[in-house]
């Protein structure tokens, strides 16, 4: 365990301050995601939710630190697992819900779901569902920032799964040549999907994986955010001082199964367990600030009401929405659409 | 107007779009300094400099979506693949990211960008190079699929295409790039999703793309001197297709033959087919005949070449069994 000293209001991690307020800011965030991600897991089992949906708990250190450690004009784009993250960034967490239930407040008009999270204002783009397939979108926003010099720092976020694709290293090639300010950042679940690392890469130290391309590379403990945040930020400040891209790697563990219909029967319950009960971000900040006399248990738990209540008005509210009007259908396919030439009508009669 | 070769009119279309607009960049294997594997990109390094004509690794999945990041970022990326046999590696991130990216951000984030590169049948390159893909990518909502058949149209399409603020697959033909011919010197568009009328006629529609329609109006020639006029239609756009330039052409002649180099099976040529027929079936005298690159993988001996590719004689009979004078 790293020093830890107690100061006048606040936390100091590894020479890093914390202030009150942003240890509870952090807090709350994590206990939101959590509670949102098992108000969106409840409504799945009552098919209010459809298709696929990903949850994210355990791993919110990583969401709330990620975006701490970042500005807002930089960008960021994830794979499907990305409540959690578009939650991070400051979007409306009632769009988020209206988007999983496929209402027209949806945050894409209910026309992605669980797996589509936009959020351009956020600097948020994507929620991608093909494995791997952030990862040159990503490489496209650096090239961006490099080409106008907008100061911007890319952070692709990719999980143990998405870090075997081809598409990856191609990036990670030319990121590195043509020195691009970008954090590849991986979530290293321990699984992709119900294989575990072991089984899937040969290498399973992934920070290692960007050696070839002589991108340094970083071991972070992904459920600790204090370490996390601060490690993240000298990542980002790696990228951002033209130094080129970095690769992180965030050692995390995800509770719930791979996606809502995986029983995770790939993994034991006191291996679970090991990680709920002795790991878990949420409880190890909580920890950390009542031991620095910066809240109490009774807070903590009074807190945890008020974002249980919060998360309940969210999905009321949510599933009092309309679904999409019909015409929705047809819109958002081109910019430029081509009068008479498009919507070709395919109709009977 | 000054003569100039296909390839030429890109490089100019690509040149004047660069000059008018800094977000458009060209990035592709090959395309700086060798100055383009077909010489497209001629000279342009030395005008535009390195940050905006950009050599890759040979990497097409990577440097595509590069450039689908980077249209969503506010640049205007024109992606050059080598040849469009190629861009096979890269299409997740035109099928499943740029093509879809406006419609799954619920409008938010959109891909304005050029896919472009050599497309078509070449010559003695065997299976793997010589393939028409377009009716792949022209079945996917989000695209729009180009394809110029001579210079002029090359020049004004590509800046049309450059200048839209959708995805665009600009497919060229490898054997059409040194082809010759009148283009306008100053600012020429032509917008996409308007077919052109290349030749006149009163007694059968040939519709035809790309190569073809040089195939289809050396057939036109060959017909007049039997008596018949066709009535020659590029679409110049397979998606969105100009239907309606096809069917008041078929209301006219009342019987339509449907070229492409493609295979038949799900083919441009079967699009067309069928909406002739739900729109102007009550035109046709007769059905409507498709002449089509064979349903084999190409071959390399030169006989068995020729042999998979639609010729002229072939279009000439198709078309003279269209109207009845088979």
């Amino acid at each position: 365990m790293s020093a830890k000293q107690k100061s006048e209001a606040g936390i100091t991690h590894d020479g890093h301050f914390f202030s009150e307020e942003s240890l509870h800011e952090m807090h709350d965030k994590m206990l939101f995601i959590r509670r949102f991600e098992e108000k969106a897991g409840q409504l799945y089992g009552l098919k209010k939710i459809g298709g696929f949906c990903h949850l994210c708990n355990g791993q919110e250190a990583v969401c709330v630190g990620l975006e701490h450690a970042s500005e807002p004009a930089d960008y960021m784009m994830t794979s499907y697992r990305d409540h959690g993250h578009i939650l991070a960034r400051g979007s409306d967490p009632t769009a988020v819900m209206a988007e999983l239930l496929g209402r027209a407040g949806g945050i894409v008009k209910g026309k992605g779901g669980s797996m589509h999270m936009f959020d351009i204002e956020k600097n948020f783009a994507g929620g991608n569902g093909i494995v791997g397939e952030q990862v040159p979108i990503g490489l496209g926003f650096g090239f961006s920032s490099w080409y106008k010099e907008d100061g911007r720092v890319t952070i692709c976020i990719m999980g143990d799964g998405g870090i075997n694709q081809g598409a990856v290293y191609e990036s990670f090639n030319m990121a590195a040549l043509w020195k691009l300010p970008i954090v590849f950042l991986v979530e290293n679940n321990q699984y992709a999907m119900g294989t575990s690392l072991d089984r899937a890469s040969a290498e399973t130290h992934l920070f290692k994986r960007g050696i070839s391309f002589k991108i340094p590379g970083m071991k972070i403990d992904g459920m600790d955010v204090l370490e996390f945040e601060k490690k993240m930020g000298e990542a980002m400040e790696h990228a951002r001082s033209g130094k080129g891209p970095i690769l992180v790697e965030a050692m995390t563990y995800r509770y719930r199964g791979h996606s809502m219909s995986d029983p995770a029967t790939y993994r034991t319950r006191a291996e679970v367990d090991e990680w709920r009960s002795g790991r878990d971000p949420i409880a190890r900040l909580q920890n950390q600030m009542i031991e620095a006399g910066l809240a109490t248990e009774e807070q903590f738990k009074q807190k945890d009401k008020e974002i249980k209540k919060e998360v309940a008005a969210i999905g009321k509210a949510a599933e009092a929405q309309p679904e999409p009007d019909a015409a929705e259908l047809w819109t958002d396919i081109y910019n430029d659409p081509i009068e008479g030439a498009y919507p070709y009508p395919g109709k009977v009669g | 107007m000054s003569k100039i070769t296909y390839r030429e009119a890109l490089n100019q279309a690509m040149c004047e779009e660069m000059t008018r607009d800094d977000r458009v960049f060209l990035m592709g294997e090959e395309v700086a300094e060798y100055n383009g594997a077909y010489k497209v990109s001629q000279g342009m390094l030395d005008k535009f400099g390195p940050k905006r004509v950009i050599d890759t690794p040979i990497t097409e999945l990577g440097f595509a979506g590069l450039g689908v990041g980077a249209s969503m970022a506010g640049l205007r990326p024109v992606i050059e693949f080598m040849t469009w046999n190629f861009a096979i590696l890269a299409l997740d991130q035109i099928v499943n990211a740029a093509a879809k990216m406006k419609y799954m951000s619920g409008g938010q984030y959109s891909c304005p960008m050029v896919f472009r590169g050599a497309g078509g049948s070449a010559a003695r390159v065997g299976a793997q190079h010589s393939q028409s893909l377009e009716n792949w990518l022209a079945n996917v909502p989000g695209l729009k699929v180009v394809m110029p058949s001579n210079p002029a149209d090359a020049k004004g399409l590509l800046k049309a295409s450059i200048r839209d603020n959708d995805t665009v697959v600009f497919i060229e033909n490898e054997i059409n790039y040194g082809d010759v011919g009148e283009v306008p010197d100053d600012e020429y568009i032509i917008p996409l999703g308007v077919a052109e009328v290349k030749r006149a006629g009163t007694d059968v529609t040939i519709v035809a793309h790309s190569r073809m329609t040089g195939f289809a109006l050396e057939a036109a020639r060959v017909l007049a001197e039997q008596g018949i006029e066709a009535e020659v239609i590029d679409p110049r756009t397979i998606r969105p297709l100009d239907e309606n330039t096809i069917l008041r052409s078929v209301a006219k002649t009342n019987c339509a033959v449907v070229v492409e180099e493609g295979w038949r099976f799900a083919g441009i040529g079967a699009e067309i087919s069928a909406r002739i027929m739900e729109r102007g079936f009550d035109d046709l005298d007769s059905p409507v005949i498709r002449v089509t690159g064979k349903d084999v993988p190409m071959p390399y001996a030169a006989n068995l070449e020729s042999l998979a590719l639609p010729s002229v004689a072939d279009i000439v009979e198709a078309a003279r069994v269209a109207c009845g004078r088979g």
